[in-house]
């Protein structure tokens, strides 16, 4: 391994420096000095220059100057010693450091020459104080010191040192200028030069953080990985290279060029600059991610405007969006056919085209120009025309802003409506309301007529019913002067009967007789003539009171006994056990009662007549039904024999006596005591008469 | 068959034929009887004969029965004579306005001779027993 290094290095190297800093990186690989400098004297110049340095900056190497007549400087005191002096940090140099060891103490090594057996060395080996001494290093310094003394015998070495200095500042000055790490390297890519960005990527101090040491180490060796796959595959391509930032272990990406360089005494190395495309990458990849979402924004967007492409055509009204200069953007079907038409459509066609935009345009400027409020909706009517026909369409337009986030507007949506079906109800309900008012007015006519016929009815009913007051009047009137004169004849007639004009021949009696009853005949006709009138004229009010009509029908029973007796019939009552205490007018009811009875006698000429009285609890209604087995009577006259001054038998040579006002009047007092009178029969087979009354008589 | 010691019955009627009947037959069945046509002559005669009854025709000339009654009803020479009211008028209320006017007694027209002798002869007993 010496032999290497004399062979290679001290040997074919003829200039101070170069020799120097082989040395040392000789001894870096092989003692493991990682960090040391080399120091030679500059006789000419009387200084001593640091000439070369592994492990240090050159500009670390570069505050190495010392004067020789500086004989109290430490540097130069070491260089006469006769062993190698530790030199403490800070004190003993006359510097405030050791440029390139940091605080820490340093060796340094007299390094001495065969032609100076006076003992003054030559150079200085300055390495970090504690490092071992080991045979390596003496060697070198014996073998070093031999081979500065040989060159500096040759020639001037400051001459020589300044120049290599300033090219060597100004290739470190270029390299470090350029932003991309730059490095020299073996095959095995073992750094040979690196300017500061590759340093920091490839090269790390023992006093570095075990870390960023780590991240140094594996950095080397991703790269020699990559350089022997360079050398081997493809020497001259770019290649990608994932190296770890060891300030914070974040991934950097790099592309790797790396070129061969041949050197006749440095042999063969490779220069590899390393670009940064980390965030090249990540921009493009950035980009591409971008894309993609354009791709998928795009296709959602094209599918949204599918669909609303296809809603807005299959709308029947119109419908056009413009942009905020009126240029029409978007139409549908409809739309087009009144704002668009083919370049070969007759001219009238693209006049009215033309005049449909215009009346469009119109209507809109004001929406875009005017006041503009968010969500203004602006109406209006148009009168378009189809371009095709002709044909006027008198459209409602309905206009709305579509306002952006910041309320700028960017389009108005216009929906045209088409008016003719409006106007066709209006004109149909135009139509419908006149024919409505004529028929109002007609009804109103025809009801002030019936309010006027009402009114005349009214005025006759009043008429009528002073009419009939007045027969009323009349009726009393005249009954009351029958009467007068009939009170005389039946007085007289009586009188004499009773024999006040003495004994009367018998032939005078039955005269007188016939005189007497048929004036108590005619008696009764003005009685019951009376009783109606009386009824009518609501001069027979209802004295109501409370009664039994288990009482009540013995008692007319016995009332009538004489005609009874006469009539050799059998009379029987059927009494009710439950029958109510009546609330009623208890004449009233009497009197219809010897009304139907006395019309039993009359019509029954044999068998027998019952009075019944029944009584419903549930609707609380009283019948009384006097049955009779006489001569009966017809179905078709069971209503005739109701109404006033009526017989089955009305002609003058009837057989049955009576006024024939004796069921009417019955049936009218029926009506005010609230009930009625029914009948059942058939001709020969007797009557049955029934009165139907409430318990308690309506007030 | 008039009778002198029998009770004194003024008989008041415009129309002559029914005054004189009931006069005739009241005689006939023992009465004395006075006559008067029209309320004024029935309060003067009442006044003058003090009768034992007054029958009273409602519907007269002049002072009628109604006004006639309450004038005797209200002198304290003749109200206690007892006054039965005659009357053709055989419609509700009729009876009420006689008896409201002062009358006793009321015998609706048509009315026999007999019938009304019955009612007299009750009259008169019950102002002897009252």
């Amino acid at each position: 391994m010496r032999l290497e290094l004399l062979e290679y290095y001290l040997l074919h190297y003829e200039d101070l420096p170069r020799c120097a800093q082989a040395s040392l990186e000789w001894l870096a690989r092989h003692a493991g000095v990682r960090r040391s400098i080399c120091l030679a004297m500059d006789g000419d110049a009387g200084l001593l220059v640091g000439v070369a340095g592994v492990g240090v900056s050159a500009d670390d190497l570069e505050e190495y100057s010392a004067p020789l007549s500086h004989t109290h400087d430490p540097l130069v005191r070491a260089l006469t010693a006769p062993a190698p002096t530790t030199l403490r940090s800070g004190r003993d140099n006359g510097l405030a450091r050791h440029p390139g060891f940091g605080s820490a103490s340093v060796l340094a090594v007299p390094l001495r020459g065969d032609r100076h057996d006076d003992g003054d060395a030559v150079g200085l080996l300055l390495v970090k104080a504690g490092t071992p001494v080991t045979g390596s290093v003496n060697w070198l310094a014996t073998v070093l010191g031999q081979k500065l003394d040989q060159i500096r015998g040759r020639g001037s070495l400051t001459e020589e040192l300044r120049k290599l200095r300033r090219e060597r500042a100004l290739f470190f000055t270029i390299i470090n200028s350029v932003t991309d790490p730059i490095m020299l390297t073996d095959t095995e890519g073992r750094l040979i030069v690196a300017n500061s960005r590759a340093e920091k990527l490839f090269a790390a101090t023992e006093e570095e953080s075990e870390g960023r040491r780590r991240a140094v180490e594996l950095n080397n060796m991703l790269f020699s990985a990559a350089l022997s796959r360079t050398v081997v595959e493809a020497p001259s391509e770019a290649r990608e290279l994932l190296l770890v930032d060891p300030s914070d272990g974040s991934d950097l990406l790099f592309e790797v060029l790396s070129t061969t360089v041949e050197d006749p005494r440095e042999g063969t190395g490779i220069v590899s600059v390393l670009r940064n495309i980390t965030d090249l990458r990540r921009a493009t990849e950035q980009i591409e991610e971008n894309y993609q979402r354009l791709r998928v924004a795009e296709s959602a967007v094209r599918a949204e405007r599918d669909r609303l492409n296809l809603i807005i055509d299959s709308v029947a009204d119109p419908i056009i969006v413009t942009d905020q200069s009126g240029a029409t953007v978007l139409m549908n079907d409809p739309s087009e056919e009144l704002f668009t038409v083919a370049a070969e459509a007759p001219s009238t066609a693209q006049r009215t085209v033309q005049s449909n935009d215009a009346h469009f345009s119109s209507f809109i400027s004001g929406l875009l120009l005017g006041e503009s409020g968010p969500g203004e909706i602006r109406r209006g009517e148009i009168g378009l025309m189809n371009p095709l026909s002709g044909e006027p369409i008198p459209v409602e337009a309905i206009a709305g802003k579509v306002l952006t986030e910041t309320g700028e507007l960017t389009a108005v949506v216009t929906i045209l409506h088409d008016r003719r079906e409006a106007l066709e109800r209006t004109r149909l309900y135009e139509q419908l309301r006149v024919a409505s008012d004529e028929l109002q007015m007609r009804v109103q006519s025809a009801t002030a007529e019936l309010a006027t016929q009402n009114e005349l009815l009214r005025r006759q009913a009043i008429e009528l019913e002073q009419a009939s007051r007045l027969k009323s009047q009349f009726l009393a009137n005249m009954s009351h002067e029958f009467r007068t004169p009939l009170n005389a004849i039946l007085g007289y007639t009586h009188m004499l009967l009773q024999g006040v004009a003495g004994d009367l021949p018998a032939n005078i009696r039955r005269q007188l007789t016939r005189i007497d009853s048929n004036g108590r005949h005619l008696l009764t006709i003005i009685n019951e003539i009376l009783d109606i009138t009386r009824i009518e004229a609501g001069k027979m009010p209802m004295q109501v009171s409370e009664f039994n009509l288990n009482e009540l029908v013995p008692e007319v029973m016995t009332e009538l006994d004489p005609v009874i007796s006469r009539s050799k019939l059998t009379v029987t009552s059927r009494l009710c056990a439950d029958a109510p205490v009546m609330i009623s007018d208890r004449q009233k009811v009497k009197q219809v009662i010897v009304n139907l009875l006395s019309n039993a006698l009359k019509f029954t000429h044999q068998g027998g007549i019952e009075i019944g009285v029944d009584f419903d609890a549930s609707s609380r209604i009283a019948t009384i039904t006097v049955t009779d087995t006489g001569i009966g009577i017809a179905p078709e006259h069971h209503d005739k024999i109701f109404e006033d001054f009526r017989q089955v038998d009305d002609s003058p040579s009837r057989q049955y006596g009576g006024t024939g006002l004796g069921l009417a009047i019955c049936r009218r007092l029926a009506s005010a005591l609230g009930g009625r009178i029914t009948l059942q029969s058939r001709l020969g087979e007797g009557s049955t008469f029934t009165l139907t009354i409430p318990a308690e008589a309506p007030q | 068959m008039t009778t002198e010691h029998g009770p004194l019955i003024l008989v008041v009627d415009d129309y002559q034929d029914a005054r004189e009947m009931y006069a005739e037959y009241l005689q006939y069945s023992g009465f004395r009887v006075a006559e008067a046509k029209n309320g004024n002559e029935a309060v003067a005669q009442a006044r003058s004969l003090k009768p034992d009854l007054i029958l009273m025709d409602l519907s007269l000339p002049g002072m009628d029965g109604w006004e006639a009654t309450r004038v005797l009803k209200a002198d304290e020479e003749t109200r206690h004579i007892p006054i039965v009211a005659l009357t053709g008028h055989a419609l509700a209320g009729a009876s009420e306005g006689a008896r409201k006017a002062g009358c006793d007694s009321f015998v609706t027209k048509p009315c026999l001779p007999d019938d009304l002798v019955v009612e007299v002869r009750r009259m008169l007993n019950a102002v002897k027993q009252g």
